[in-house]
């Protein structure tokens, strides 16, 4: 959260909606620990990160989605399996858990 | 508003732990709590937010960041918590940051001291000589003190722990004989000596004649500094330093130098 204060301030200045996503919980390998941080607002402009860059892409589309919908938040889980081959996950094998939601406090 | 309070409690490295209801009743609700000062929001329930926020000043002391589970008032034995909707409540630990407090203002300090920012640390760079220890020499370091290492250690010594980290690169025994003593009378978790092996070998004679010889002592001393990767310049010194701090602080079996043999530079 530290690393990402800057732009928050700055976005919170221009009035955007903000949401943010922190990982929560990681199970096996993962790329960064809990409390990892990135923040997405209402025009899609990124800061931070909760992975090698595996997931930030989706995490980016369920935070607009999370914004859009005025939702409290949600729990997202990234990993990989075998029929998510394909699909967004962590190639290190690991599960993390993300908790994303509208910076609304 | 819970925010602005907290960036500001980061900003100013006051320790501080954010609540958030992740699975459960009130989800997405927050709270904020810090050591010796009211807490700012709820997570729904006053039983429960006065439960997990005194969980969490545990976890904060702890500098850990977790999940726990409560009942939607804050039970948390195992009966009082079956058949009743469980809180999952994300406890954020924003620890001040850890410091490492460099001694002797050489080439090598202004390396280190970049490289140890770059890790997150809250550097102190000092040393006796005025002309050397500026601001302008050391733009990144947080702070710069012209003055003795005593005072400091004696001053500081008593809040360092295991997270921080003590490197003295000055090679002058006036400096670096009474920087070793205060280093060693904190529970600081790693203390680096820069020098070459013979510089070490003397450094352990001046040592012992101001009293200095119990083996678990001496043990603590990474001297010299860093690991064995061949380094030469003061930026790859740098890195090889904290490298070694950072396989000290997890336990993991690092080739420092001080283990090995033979030459430094190759």
């Amino acid at each position: 959260m530290r690393e990402i204060l800057g732009d928050i301030d700055r976005w919170r200045a221009q009035h955007k909606r903000i949401a943010v996503a922190r990982v929560v919980d990681i199970e096996g390998s993962g790329p960064r620990d809990p409390g990892a941080a990135m923040a997405v607002n209402e025009d899609g402009e990124v800061c931070g990160s909760v992975s090698g860059g595996c997931v930030e892409g989706a995490v980016v589309a369920e935070a607009l989605e999370i914004l859009k919908n005025d939702s409290p938040g949600r729990l997202v889980k990234f990993g990989y399996s075998d029929d998510e081959a394909f699909a967004v996950g962590l190639t290190c094998g690991g599960v993390v858990h993300l908790f994303i939601q509208p910076l609304s406090w | 508003m819970i925010y602005p309070t907290l960036a500001d409690r980061i900003r100013k490295n006051k320790p501080v732990a954010l609540l958030t209801v992740i699975d459960g009743p009130n989800l997405g609700a927050t709270l904020l709590t810090s050591p010796n000062v009211e807490n700012i929001g709820t997570l729904g329930d006053q039983e429960l937010d006065r439960v997990s926020s005194r969980d969490a000043l545990g976890e904060l002391e702890a500098g850990r960041t977790s999940v726990r589970n409560y009942g939607p008032s804050g039970q948390v034995t195992p009966e009082d918590l079956q058949d009743t909707p469980v809180v999952r409540v994300f406890v954020e630990s924003f620890s001040p940051p850890p410091q490492m407090l460099i001694f002797g203002a050489v080439d090598f300090t202004a390396a280190l001291a970049r490289v140890a920012k770059v890790l997150g640390y809250y550097v102190v760079v000092c040393d006796a000589r005025e002309v050397f220890a500026t601001h302008r020499r050391f733009p990144m370091a947080d702070e710069v003190l012209v003055t003795w290492p005593t005072p400091v250690l004696t001053e500081r010594g008593p809040d360092l722990g295991a997270r921080d980290a003590i490197c003295i690169l000055t090679h002058d025994p006036k400096f670096d004989v009474p920087a070793i003593q205060g280093a060693l009378a904190t529970s600081v978790g790693y203390i680096g000596v820069m020098g070459s092996r013979k510089t070490h070998a003397k450094r352990l004679e001046r040592l012992a004649e101001v009293g200095v010889t119990k083996s678990q002592d001496l043990a603590r001393l990474m001297s010299p500094i860093g690991l064995d990767i061949g380094s030469r310049t003061p930026e790859e010194t740098a890195i090889s330093i904290c490298a070694e701090i950072i396989g000290k602080r997890v336990g993991r079996n690092v080739p420092s130098l001080a283990n090995s043999e033979g030459p430094i530079h190759k």
